[in-house]
């Protein structure tokens, strides 16, 4: 089959396109003094940087985001920057994420039927505690007043 | 030859724990002074021939003597000498014997100390003996350190680079001091309920291994925090890790039965809640000792795990607790306290420290097993800092709220407008504290006002306890321990609420200013190690244009273990740390940099030094009360 010759043009056109796009990519512009990791933008920043917090490196050993050395943890840090620079809310972010790695990459773990003894155990066992000590105390304070 | 001495010795200490645990437990019975006797010498026995095995194992590691498998797998002939010696309890197997030799030294500690009466002593080295039996068999069937390998290497596989450092060689002993110290608690405890001489004796008797438990726990945890600082490189100091919660379950429980005990020595109040704390502590100790060797977490710790052995170590928590507890069950409805206090009284002040501790492990507890349990049901979630951080947190500014009061109101009926009082001068250092954050440390935060106002409040409590009941040890000891609760605090809100720092790539003679400072990055220089090359960078400090100081943070590369890790920078004042890390080269000869200036970071440890302090003056004061009340009895019978 013959290719005509403005077929041919146009894909050599594309392909230096591209190549000139990749190759802009590539050279870092001049004021980029810092990692391509963090914002330009302090409140964008901060705001990644919350968020990588809440956020687990899920190939590592218990470490957030914001602490991993992993190749993995760099790649979302970098995906979180790009969702913030294209104007997602931290929530959009959030279940974007939740929805790829499940629910193991939220380092605070939701509030539903799976967690509920998780969030209600410990204020549970407070109360239970307290109310066994009060009843000591009461207990004691009879006593001592008999005496 | 001395792997082979190690086994036999091994094998000779099983069968003489065997022997302290049956006579021991059969010297309990008024009857029973030769089992006793025997009991006695079976401990010492037992911590020679631990201690042989032990020193086995050592002697093949620093020999490099490669026909020892747990050698070869964890040690390398360039390694430096002290990281060879500390190689030996730097992997699973070298760990459980050291675990074994500090239960046989506190074996043979109880035999020679005798404290309480001869059928408690009798029936405590009982419990150690089975405990030591179990650790025995789960060494020798699962985790022998001394098998062999044929035929022997030239090299061995080296030590995981991040456990080749002075901070960690002796953290685990350190750890291993509090955990199993636990265990002498626990067999006194255990001891009580088997003679029934379950009044104030025992915890009495069991003072001593108390303290020296929640000394070495308390500097075991600042020990591994602070490694965990500046060894990982990120600044941080706690990660809520499983491993590390399973040090600080144990800790909260020692702290609650440190005070606990107080009242039960003193007038038997408690008796059963106390009981109840003892075993409690050594539970967890186990349940902690179950989750790094098993493998169900995955840790910087588990170095090496395999299921085999955490069905074994869980068999061993279910007969302990559930041997423990059903003891417990039979006794304890024996043992009515009927203690008689009024609300105002330090009795209440030690219950509520007690609830409020007890809910403070339920939280590490539950966020710690929780995701286990989780995926065992085929859900997986994590649990990490922020959850551990909200409901940790408020219990615990609780419980520092009403620490001051405690040692102010007296036993059975206090005052507590009195106590209040008293207390004015810390209360009004807390309200200038806050005033003061607030006017000049910026940003303004009120929990950063509230934090240190809280520390100012403990301190200052502690003065006015030592001013106003003089410096006698006792006091002196309570309030170092609540003082030193201060400073960790103000150390870890000067941290989190006002750290800066810095991630930049920097070519060289670049600068970057992080929190006051200036640095100024000189390049990148290789460095040779005795086991190890690394890439050393050169960081100026300035002040201006001058130099004030000049840090080298390194990348280094292990070849022997194929491993990279880094190695930080710190320049502290004491107040105020200037942390440097050097990251990953990129093009153009740039290197990433990450800097952070941590305010109050270096007190975070240093109030766990005052802490433990506070633990070893009480100590002291023990231990030359009982000597002093010895001579008083000898010279007694004299005059007599």
């Amino acid at each position: 089959m013959i290719v005509p010759a403005s077929a041919i043009l146009a894909r050599a056109i594309r392909a230096l396109l591209l190549a000139a796009l990749v190759g802009l990519m590539l050279v870092p512009s001049a004021s980029a003094m810092r990692p391509p990791e963090v914002l330009p933008n302090a409140q964008q920043e901060a705001r990644a940087r919350a968020l990588q917090r809440e956020l687990r490196c899920v190939v590592c050993q218990g470490q957030s985001l914001d602490e991993s050395n992993a190749p993995l943890a760099a790649d979302l840090r970098r995906l979180i920057r790009e969702r913030i620079q294209a104007g997602h809310d931290d929530q959009a972010i959030e279940d974007y994420l939740v929805a790829r790695y499940g629910d193991f990459i939220l380092m605070k773990p939701r509030f539903d039927p799976a967690t509920y003894a998780l969030w209600l155990a410990p204020p549970a066992m407070l109360i239970l505690a307290g109310a066994i000590a009060m009843s000591v105390v009461i207990a004691a304070r009879r006593r001592a007043g008999q005496n | 030859m001395s792997g082979e001495i190690g086994q036999l010795a091994l094998a000779l200490a099983l069968a003489l724990a065997f022997v302290q645990a049956l006579s021991g437990l059969s010297g309990a019975r008024a009857t029973g002074e030769r089992a006793r006797a025997i009991a006695a010498s079976a401990a010492m026995g037992l911590f020679v021939f631990v201690g042989l095995a032990f020193g086995s194992l050592v002697f093949a590691f620093v020999t490099s003597d490669f026909s020892v498998l747990d050698v070869e797998q964890n040690s390398h002939t360039l390694k430096p000498l002290l990281y060879k010696v500390t190689g030996a309890w730097g992997n699973h197997e070298g760990s459980m014997l050291l675990w074994v030799l500090v239960l046989a030294i506190y074996s043979a500690a109880i035999a020679l100390l005798r404290r309480g009466s001869e059928r408690l002593t009798s029936a405590a080295l009982g419990v150690q003996g089975l405990i030591a039996a179990a650790f025995l068999l789960f060494i020798l069937f699962t985790s022998n350190p001394f098998l062999r390998l044929d035929p022997a290497p030239f090299e061995g596989a080296g030590l995981n680079p991040l456990l080749q450092d002075p901070g960690l060689a002796f953290h685990p002993p350190m750890l291993y001091t509090g955990y199993v110290g636990l265990s002498a608690t626990f067999a006194y405890a255990a001891a009580a309920l088997i003679t029934g001489e379950a009044d104030g004796e025992w915890a009495r008797a069991a003072r001593p291994f108390m303290l020296i438990a929640w000394v070495a726990l308390t500097l075991g945890i600042t020990l591994g925090s602070w490694w965990a600082y500046y060894v990982l490189g990120w600044g941080g100091y706690w990660f809520w890790d499983p491993v590390e919660n399973a040090s600080l379950m144990p800790w909260l429980v020692a702290t609650a039965l440190l005070h606990s005990a107080l009242a039960t020595e003193r007038s038997g109040a408690f008796r059963t809640w106390t009981l109840l704390l003892a075993i409690g502590a050594f539970s967890l100790s186990l349940i902690g000792t179950f989750l790094v060797r098993s493998g169900v977490v995955t840790s910087v710790h588990a170095f090496a795990n395999d299921p085999e052995r955490g069905v074994f170590i869980l068999l061993l928590i279910f007969l302990a607790i559930g041997g423990a507890l059903s003891l417990f069950a039979w006794r304890a409805p024996t043992l009515e306290s009927g203690a008689a206090f009024h609300p105002a009284s330090r009795e209440t002040l030690l219950l509520a420290n007690n609830v409020l501790l007890v809910a403070a492990v339920s939280v590490v507890f539950v966020g710690t097993i929780y995701p286990i349990l989780a995926s065992a049901m085929g859900t997986r979630i994590s649990v990490g800092a922020p959850y551990f951080e909200i409901l940790f947190a408020p219990i615990f500014v609780a419980l520092l709220v009403l620490v001051p009061l405690g040692p102010r109101l007296s036993w059975s009926k206090g005052d507590l407008k009195e106590a209040l009082r008293a207390l004015w001068p810390a209360g009004a250092a807390a309200l200038l504290a806050a005033l003061l954050v607030l006017a000049l440390v910026f940003p303004r935060t009120l929990a950063g006002a509230g934090a240190f106002a809280l520390a100012a409040w403990l301190v200052g409590a502690s003065a006015v306890d030592t001013a106003r009941r003089g410096l006698r040890a006792h006091v002196l000891a309570s309030a170092l321990a609540h003082a030193g609760l201060g400073v960790t605090l103000i150390g870890i809100a000067g941290t989190s609420l006002w750290k800066s720092e810095a991630l930049e790539l920097l070519a060289p003679g670049e600068e970057v200013g992080v929190g006051g400072y200036s640095l100024r990055f000189d390049g990148v220089a290789r460095a040779i190690g005795p086991n190890y090359e690394a890439n050393r960078a050169t960081i100026d400090v300035m002040d201006g244009n001058r130099i004030i100081a000049t840090l080298h943070p390194e990348k280094r590369v292990y070849p022997a273990e194929q491993q990279e890790a880094i190695e930080t920078a710190i320049r502290t004042t004491g107040l105020k740390d200037l942390y440097v890390a050097l990251g990953d080269e990129r093009e153009g000869g740039r290197w990433t940099l990450r800097a952070y200036v941590n305010p109050c970071a270096p007190l975070i440890w240093f109030g766990g030094g005052v802490m433990a302090l506070g633990g070893i003056v009480s100590l002291v004061a023990r231990l030359r009360l009982r000597r002093a009340s010895a001579v008083a009895r000898r010279e007694g019978l004299v005059k007599g």
